[in-house]
């Protein structure tokens, strides 16, 4: 093939790699990459969509630090996301650790432990909603025949949370629980023959091998649980509205008000900005100090 | 033990075959399965005979653990008064046209990125990967906009399908993952079609495609989940109510409606997603250890 029909093919072959990636572009420009930019210019804009958008600096951070409930949500959101770890990080690796020794009814455990996932986020808040009412509510009767006094649930600021992670790890664990496990089989016996031949009982084997073997799922499991449980919506906005006394008023609830209650959509996207810092600091922090413990 | 040996793990063989291993083991074994039932099972039960309870029994404490009436004439009651029909429709349609949208882009353009590297081809998939590092709310009001009004284009896509389908179609991870699976397809079988004449749309749907089923499965399977599943972007882009999903509907209706009907709806609403489930467990319990570690 001569030097020329060589490049002509080269060109041919290029045409046809965009055109079949031209729909692609199209999409991710128009809905991806093009409000990336526009967010982060409507942070300094003021938007009220009849004269043109203004540049107004920081006036919408300004406005955001001023509201009393700024700092409200950012707290409850990481207590949100504390709770959450506690719950969904640590019961899932115990139910992985404990499934992953147990030989039969395999399938079946597999099974209903992934259903709540499957549910749609909608209903498995409303079903919830129902079982935590505090008169015929599911949860109360079983308190109540346990000889527990009853709770509020979410009609009390001191539980609102809680009850608001309890449903989000009961409609997630199914598939933390899952990865742990797929994380646990790849583990070879022998290491764990070998630990025992040195003498070590269950527990450090489970410290000395477990732990460490499943050590990069459980790193990576962390950070996207924590990136995912700081934008919980669902849950405090179809459950408690914010309620009881905005002690489940999270970033992302605030975030809604801000752009489709008070139409403020400046503001709305300088609170996501912040947001996203904020995850963005975290994550590369995260992913610094993991790569230096791993050295 | 009947069950099977398996691969070793955290409890030694020998402890297990003991008789005070034997007896631990089927006492854990009895306490998780007890466990998992009444977790996981025992609250779509409830869903499920709660529904078929008259509106006294639903409201009485203590609850009734069976229907003392089964009235399952409540589902067709709540199917014909919140009009369900059209919703399954309007869900049906949203996460349908989502899901080919999807394959329709990421299809094409993950093979031209494997197969025919392009120039620049390395550069726009990085653009697109890093969409995945940004926090889904982060964009959320840029991207209400850029639907509102779309740029060169100049339509308001508010209220229709396309304002959930084109945002789903600009998906960095069903790109990532399609292409994953087409790197590890050898080059010589695509040379070879080539040399027979065979241009790169007829190798990628002759070839390509065919041999690609088990990766389209899990991509087509989590793309129509994600659209079943989805709340907060259906709720912010149909406002219309008559265009709305059935996980907006039954937000919508749920603080006036009759319990009895509610809890009908809802477990209505979840049936595709559980059926789906049942149906394709091995291709969604291998997908998710596939997709959730991308690294």
């Amino acid at each position: 093939m001569s030097v020329s029909a060589r490049r002509r093919r080269r060109l041919a072959e290029n045409v046809t790699a965009y055109g079949l990636l031209s729909a692609a572009l199209v999409v991710f420009a128009l809905f991806s990459w093009y409000p990336i930019v526009r967010g982060v210019v409507l942070s300094f804009q003021q938007v009220n969509f009849v004269s043109d958008p203004e540049w107004v600096g920081f006036d919408n951070f300004e406005l955001l630090f001023a509201d009393p409930l700024f700092g409200v949500a950012w707290r409850n959101t990481l207590l949100f996301t504390g709770l959450a770890l506690v719950f969904g990080f640590a019961i899932p690796f115990v139910t992985a650790v404990l499934l992953n020794e147990l030989r039969h009814a395999r399938a079946y455990f597999r099974l209903v432990v992934y259903l709540p996932v499957m549910l749609p986020p909608v209903v498995t808040a409303l079903l919830w909603k129902w079982f935590y009412d505090p008169g015929p509510g599911l949860f109360n009767e079983g308190l109540r025949a346990a000889g527990l006094p009853d709770l509020a649930w979410l009609d009390s600021s001191d539980t609102a949370m809680l009850s608001l992670v309890l449903v989000s790890t009961w409609a997630n664990m199914g598939s933390t629980t899952l990865i742990y496990l797929a994380a646990l089989q790849t583990i070879p016996g022998d290491l764990y023959e070998a630990a025992e031949l040195d003498g070590a009982g269950i527990w450090r084997r489970l410290w000395h091998v477990t732990v460490p073997q499943t050590r990069f799922v459980l790193l990576v499991l962390l950070l996207l649980q924590v990136v995912a449980t700081m934008q919980v919506f669902t849950e405090p906005f179809v459950m408690t509205g914010g309620g009881p006394d905005d002690s489940t008023v999270t970033v992302l609830l605030l975030l809604y008000r801000y752009a489709f209650v008070y139409n403020d959509f400046g503001s709305a996207s300088a609170l996501s900005l912040l947001l996203f810092v904020a995850l963005g600091v975290f994550s590369a922090a995260y992913v610094r100090l993991t790569k230096r413990s791993a050295e | 033990m009947k069950g099977a040996p398996g691969p070793r793990t955290l409890v030694s063989p020998s402890q297990l075959r003991s008789t005070r291993g034997r007896i631990v083991y089927w006492v854990v074994f009895s306490l998780v399965l007890l466990a998992f039932t009444l977790a996981f099972l025992f609250p779509l039960y409830w869903a499920v005979t709660g529904a078929m309870k008259s509106p006294d029994e639903l409201a009485r404490i203590p609850p009734t653990l069976v229907p003392e009436q089964w009235q399952p004439e409540t589902f067709a009651q709540a199917w014909n008064e919140l009009d369900l029909g059209k919703y399954f429709l309007n869900t049906i349609v949203v996460a349908g046209g989502a899901w080919l949208l999807q394959l329709a882009v990421a299809v094409p353009a993950a093979f031209a990125l494997s197969k025919l590297r392009p120039v620049l081809g390395g550069a726009v998939l990085g653009l697109m990967l890093a969409t995945l590092m940004l926090p889904a709310s982060a964009l959320l009001v840029p991207t209400y906009l850029t639907v509102s009004d779309v740029p060169l284009l100049g339509v308001n896509l508010l209220s229709t399908p396309a304002a959930i389908w084109l945002p789903a179609a600009a998906s960095a991870f069903n790109i990532y993952l399609l292409k994953r699976f087409f790197d590890q397809i050898p080059d010589e079988l695509i040379e070879a079609a080539t040399i027979d004449g065979a241009g790169p749309v007829r190798i990628l749907l002759r070839i390509v495609l065919p041999i690609s089923r088990p990766v389209l499965a899990v991509v087509s399977i989590f793309a129509v989940v994600a659209a079943w599943k989805d709340f907060i972007w259906p709720l912010l882009v149909l406002q219309d109510p008559g265009t709305q999903t059935l996980s907006v509907l039954l937000q919508r209706v749920a603080p006036d409606l009759r319990l009895d009907l509610l809890v009908a709806g809802l477990v209505l609403a979840s049936l595709p997603m559980v059926g789906l489930f049942l149906v394709f467990q091995k291709q969604i319990l291998a997908g998710l250890t596939a997709g959730s570690l991308k690294g």
